[in-house]
């Protein structure tokens, strides 16, 4: 054990050094040129080993993905282009487009979910005193600090199943025995995607806290003035809230929605620790770890990667307007 | 997505109450009263099932759930420690523990350190290209860290380092990067410009500016995007799945993802593992309340 931590701490101390001696070196390196030409280089050498690592990580891998992705048995010997056969292939097979289904129905429920509980948590929590205010808020925020694979543990045990008989240790078939009926092994029933449903419900638990604080904080930007003149033109609580609490923060719920769209296209933990997608629970990123892994197709697994890149554009676009529109309002 | 950088209002902080408007807890429900309840008792059960469940030795846990403790009140006296103790010593998580660590804590430092450099370079120097550059920032916040694992494992068993902590953090700090580059330089632009102007006409060099001036103004920023990286980097499996696997080098949510998928012995263990991860996060969120609900808001867009 002791030898454990000291090679951790030295290899984090190596680590760590290093990053900092490389800076150094590149404030020193700039100082020593002439001071014209340090002035105009100085900005890259700040910049140059962010670029360095977008570079490495992101844009050379980006490129290798697509053009593995029209390679087959990548990494052997054997490596030859196959064309378009790696996206026929996966598009053709049955399993592969329950795969993409049930990651479409991640996507149109978690977000919406999300979203909707976040809001009503917002709007509901608003009125209570600030004491009971907060406490509910740090309750629904709390599983945001928790990584999804103890969400695992904490789920697992609610959906845990014993064989009939035996006493149940989860608490949904605990009830259900309870009542009279047999214990059910919740996370294998497929029909109409129960168990992908009962996945879902970890991610609204895990992800509704970040819904809340956004709408909360716009919520409480909503000006008084406009409830009160609702209020008195007869509006009732319900009317209200459609009709002038959502039209002013829609900005404010797109961008939630888009922001958990996000997280839920890659959604991984979740459906490895409770299911490894079967019961026709699988999702993208679980195709995906299956074929790089398991599978030892790299051409697939790249594949996929592509396919879920060209769904992403149309954000990325989305970011870039938005980016662009609020530095024009700086 | 502008909005998360910028989130306002912490958990429960309130503005004051506008002069005059009408007192907003007048029409508190039961409707809403009741709704919220369930929503926090659904909230909270499954984690207390959880803590309690792991306090119970495998005997009682063969008998039934965490709810025995009220209606076998007997139960309570033999709750145990067991469960941990087995956890840490007998699945090797203490040896998980410091892995996580060894891994986020660099994988953390590192990419700020860099993203602190570029900040700045962004913000306070005057280059060619600049506002291309930072767009190229902003068009990779999103990208999936998907899109880099088979090439860069490959690039890694080439280079011999795969299966290392360096190949962690290094594929860490490509991912968090922009994000820290992205809230930094949002930060930094708000700061008083005048201030960093009169340090340069008293013969600041850049390096003095930033490191005596900028950085110590940025701390709120740097604190909330910290906190967020490490505990992205802490909770991570896949990343750890892919370059690590289970092994020695394994963290904790790569060991608890392996005994998740066994069924049978050692099941009782499983709950004390949990909460045994649990407990960095859980820490960091109660002592940093602020910086941390900022830092994850900030870093929901990330890729």
């Amino acid at each position: 054990m002791l030898l454990k931590v000291t090679t951790a701490l030295i290899t984090v101390l190596a680590g760590i050094g290093v990053a900092v001696l490389l800076f150094w070196l590149l404030n020193k390196l700039a100082e020593a040129l002439p001071s014209r030409w340090e002035e105009r280089l100085k900005p890259f050498f700040y910049i140059l080993p962010a670029y360095a690592a977008i570079t490495m990580f992101l844009v050379y891998p980006a490129i290798q993905t697509v053009i593995y992705s029209f390679k087959t048995r990548v990494g052997f010997p054997a490596e030859s282009w196959t064309g378009l056969d790696n996206y026929r292939d996966l598009l053709g097979s049955p399993a592969f487009r329950d795969t993409l289904f049930n990651t479409l129905l991640w996507i149109i429920i978690v977000p919406t979910a999300t979203v909707m509980v976040g809001l009503a948590v917002a709007v509901m929590a608003d009125r209570l005193r600030e004491k009971a205010e907060r406490a509910v808020k740090t309750i629904i925020f709390m599983p945001m600090a928790i990584s999804l694979v103890g969400a695992g543990t904490v789920w697992g045990l609610v959906y845990d199943f014993r064989p009939l008989g035996t006493p149940q240790v989860g608490i949904q078939n605990a009830i259900v025995v309870a009542l009279g009926g047999d214990p059910v092994p919740w996370v294998q029933e497929s029909a109409f995607r129960f168990n992908s449903m009962l996945l879902m419900v970890m991610l609204l638990w895990a992800q509704a806290g970040f819904a809340m604080v956004l709408l909360s904080a716009a919520v409480k930007g909503v000006p008084v003035d406009t409830l009160e003149a609702a209020r008195i033109d007869g509006a009732n609580e319900a009317q209200i809230f459609t009709k002038v609490i959502v039209p002013q923060i829609w900005s404010t719920i797109v961008t939630v929605f888009v922001t958990v769209l996000i997280a839920v296209m890659k959604i991984f933990d979740i459906v490895y620790v409770m299911t490894n997608g079967n019961f026709n629970t699988n999702v993208v990123a679980n195709e995906f770890y299956a074929q790089f892994f398991t599978n030892n197709n790299q051409g697939a697994a790249s594949a996929i990667v592509v396919m879920l890149m060209i769904a992403i554009i149309p954000v990325m676009a989305y970011q870039v307007r938005n980016f662009r529109r609020e530095e024009a309002n700086r | 997505m502008s909005a998360p950088v910028h989130p306002p209002v912490g958990v429960g902080k309130r503005e004051a109450k506008m002069k005059g408007g009408e007192d907003r807890h007048a029409k508190t429900g039961w409707f809403s009263r009741i709704t919220l309840a369930i929503l926090v008792f659904l909230w909270v059960v499954p984690v207390i099932g959880l803590l309690l469940t792991s306090f119970r030795s495998r005997d009682d846990q063969a008998e039934g759930g965490w709810w025995r403790l009220f209606t076998d009140p007997a139960s309570i006296t033999r709750l145990t420690f067991d469960n941990y103790v087995n956890a840490i010593q007998g699945r090797n998580l203490g040896d998980a523990f410091i892995n996580s660590l060894a891994i986020a804590l660099p994988a953390t430092f590192i990419p700020l350190l860099i993203a602190a450099f570029a900040a700045y370079a962004f913000t306070f120097m005057e280059f060619p290209g600049r506002d291309v550059l930072f767009i190229v920032v902003v068009t990779m916040l999103i990208i999936p860290n998907f899109v880099a694992f088979v090439p860069v494992l490959k690039i890694y068993r080439d280079i011999g380092i795969g299966g290392t902590f360096p190949a962690v953090w290094l594929f860490h700090v490509g991912f968090g990067m922009s994000l820290a580059i992205y809230v930094l330089r949002n930060f930094m632009s708000s700061l008083p410009r005048t201030v960093i102007e009169s340090a340069k006409i008293d013969g600041a060099s850049q390096f003095q500016t930033f490191w005596r001036l900028v950085l110590p103004m940025s701390v709120p920023a740097i604190a909330s995007i910290a906190i967020f990286q490490f505990l992205w980097v802490w909770n991570d499996l896949l990343v750890a799945l892919v370059f690590l696997g289970p092994g020695e080098r394994a963290p904790l949510t790569v060991s608890i993802s392996q005994m998740l998928g066994q069924q049978g012995q050692g099941q009782e263990l499983v709950t004390a593992a949990g909460f045994f991860s649990m407990i960095v996060p859980i820490m960091v969120f109660l002592l940093l309340q602020r910086f941390f609900v900022r830092g994850l808001t900030a870093g929901a867009v990330k890729g």
